[in-house]
């Protein structure tokens, strides 16, 4: 875990104290809401439908026990006693009052936390792999140059006010489990020789206009990295269209120039940067480093009771290979059948804590599905755990089935909603609500979003919902196909949209098909590939 | 109808113009007719309400009620948090805002 030095512990302390001096200028009536907004803002205070809504920022979605415990006293004091954790590995807050929130960032300051550049046109949050760390098929760990990014973005004069948000995701595995190409920037850090480098993937997104980001760099050496996504930027910042906000993302410059020519400029770029020397010296990235070594594993054995049926399932499924022998990897899921994905109470998020405390070398990970993740738990530790987590209502085994769905906020919270998106989920996971049903359906990305803007992903699902306004009325798109994992694809629409009640019916007529087509070992997704959209079609619409 | 609404400014909860007064019911909201602008210019210049406009609603035997699902949502709750709600012992009050 990377810990604070003086310099990040002062400039978030300073800006704790500047916006609680703004805060008071505010409800003073000294400025106005034009002039505040901004300002709120860039501290990730929204102002939704019921409430203000903060978003505290979770670096590459780490955390430990100490922070966790803070979000749950968060809860508890500031808000309604839950969090809402979310797809960018963050947690959002949905009832803050404006006058508290000076005492709540600096709380959430006390423990190296806080809500800066989680909203605005600037680079957000650096997400990454949950499995940092812990993953067997990592080159090397994503986290140092993740928090190197994070860094190197944290008030960056040149890109405060970009055309639009930025936001930057980092892997070092062939497997992807960070959406990694739906990002502005996206890198896999891979090795050439036993060289380490990054390929750079420029231009992608979801949103209105969802696109998979084109391989602008297959490789780019460790050293110049941040040069090169210097450069990247510089490029944007100049060209990216700040006339008309729904053309204004990297992606859409990329796609209108063409990764060729956005390449060649990159490079010209790139030229410039490299004589200003901003590359970190080797020092700087050997001490972020050494704050993510490897914690100290014990030579314990790989042996599992798996007498209770219920366990046994519950590792099956939520339980992953780790790289060192005799620990594993433990998802919680935060999505009970019938509960709200990505909710947790701040008794919940203590007992996550304090098991991350005793049993995971007090590590934990959100993961952008919104589940939360127990990166290092020693074999011998999991039923002592999964008996915790089953206390707590927090021992959902149903890790990418049908009922971990990704869901938005939507209309119950959203001011930018044009539907609810909460109650699809809690539907379908309803009607899926057996667990034999589910796993007999196998992976199965279901995600939902309340409107174009996409929070809920569900261009990147297999089975993906959007949630419109038709005159007035909340209606559902379908569509298939989708993914986010490194068979990136963007889902297609199936037809006319749904009621509330008839998108439940109509997923599972299209889960009903696959399972009438699917051959040994297909997945939904690979059944809809192979098959097209026409059988689903005809299913779904008789 | 036409009602007035929004966001409380310490607080940001929902709110509504209910005459002289701002209401978090939306029962005691009434009808700003054409006065609307002229009370919304008022009111954001004393700085009491944050972002405030004005929506279409439909009298009721039980009072106004928003003809968009959005302001309905507005003025209940999350559906999805009854006991979040301004009405948590109503169990069928989240039919009110479909």
């Amino acid at each position: 875990m990377y810990k604070y030095d003086n310099y990040d512990q002062a400039i978030v302390d300073a800006r704790v104290a500047d916006f609680r001096d703004q805060v008071k200028r505010r409800l003073a009536g000294e400025i106005t809401e034009d002039q505040f907004k901004p300002l709120r803002l860039m501290n990730g205070l929204y102002l939704q439908l019921h409430a203000y809504m903060l978003r505290v920022a979770i670096p590459y979605g780490t955390m430990d026990s100490r922070q966790m415990r803070m979000l749950a006293h968060i809860a508890r004091k500031y808000d309604r006693d839950y969090g809402h954790f979310t797809t960018r590995q963050n947690i959002q807050y949905n009832w803050i009052k404006l006058e508290e929130c000076g005492d709540l960032l600096e709380e959430l300051a006390s423990v190296e936390m806080h809500a800066i550049q989680t909203s605005g046109n600037c680079i957000r949050n650096i997400s990454s792999d949950q499995y940092a760390g812990a993953a067997a098929d990592e080159v090397a760990d994503p986290r140092p140059w993740a928090e190197l990014l994070r860094q190197w973005s944290t008030f960056h004069p040149e890109f405060s006010y970009l055309p639009r948000k930025f936001k930057i995701a980092v892997i070092a595995s062939p497997e992807d489990r960070a959406a990694m190409r739906l990002h502005d920037i996206g890198l896999e850090l891979i090795k050439q020789d036993g060289v380490l480098g990054a390929r750079v993937f420029v231009g992608g997104g979801m949103g209105r206009t969802p696109m998979i980001a084109p391989e602008i760099n297959p490789f780019i050496k460790a050293d110049d990295l941040l040069s090169y996504i210097e450069a990247c930027l510089r490029v944007y910042n100049r060209y990216g269209r700040r006339d008309n906000v729904y053309k204004a993302r990297i992606k859409i410059l990329v796609h209108e120039i063409g990764a060729d020519e956005y390449r060649r400029q990159v490079e010209e770029e790139l030229a410039h940067v490299k004589t200003l020397g901003i590359d970190p010296p080797l020092a700087e990235l050997d001490r972020i480093s050494a704050f993510f070594a490897p914690p100290a594993f014990e030579a314990v054995s790989d042996d599992i009771d798996r007498s209770d049926p219920d366990f046994a399932v519950w590792l099956d499924q939520n339980v992953k290979p780790h790289k060192q022998a005799g620990y594993a990897i433990v998802n919680i899921s935060l999505k009970p059948i019938g509960g709200i994905p990505g909710d947790a109470s701040s008794a919940q998020i203590d007992v996550m804590a304090d098991l991350a405390e005793t049993y995971s070398f007090d590590e934990l990970r959100v993961t952008h599905a919104q589940n939360i993740v127990l990166p290092h738990v020693a074999k011998r530790d999991l039923y002592a755990v999964w008996q915790a987590l089953n206390a707590a209502e927090l021992a959902n085994a149903n890790l990418d089935l049908i009922s971990d769905i990704i869901a938005c906020p939507g209309l119950d919270y959203c001011s930018l909603a044009n539907a609810r998106s909460i109650p699809v989920a809690q539907k379908i996971a309803t009607r899926f609500a057996d667990l034999e049903r589910q796993r007999d359906l196998g992976e199965l990305k279901l995600k939902i979003s309340g409107c174009i803007n996409a929070c809920g992903h569900h261009h990147a699902g297999h089975i993906g919902i959007l949630g419109v306004d038709r005159k007035g009325v909340e209606n559902y798109q379908l569509t298939l196909g989708g993914s986010g994992a490194e068979d990136v694809s963007i889902g297609k629409i199936t037809g006319p949209g749904f009621n509330e009640d008839g998108i439940v019916d109509a997923v599972e007529r299209a889960t009903d098909k696959y399972k009438e087509l699917r051959e040994p070992g297909e997945r939904f997704v690979d059944t809809y590939r192979r098959v097209g959209m026409d059988p689903f079609k005809e299913a779904i619409y008789g | 109808m036409k009602l007035l609404t929004g966001n409380d400014l310490a607080s940001g909860a929902v709110t509504w113009w209910a005459g002289s007064w701002w209401s978090l019911h939306v029962e005691d909201a009434v009808d700003v007719d054409e006065s609307g602008d002229a009370i919304l210019a008022r009111e954001e210049g004393a700085r009491r309400v944050n972002a405030p406009y004005i929506i279409e609603a439909i009298a009721t035997p039980e009072g106004p009620r928003p003809a968009h699902i959005k302001d309905r949502v507005r003025a209940l709750g999350p559906t999805v948090r009854l006991d979040l709600s301004l009405k948590p012992a109503d169990a069928s009050v989240g039919e009110w805002v479909i």
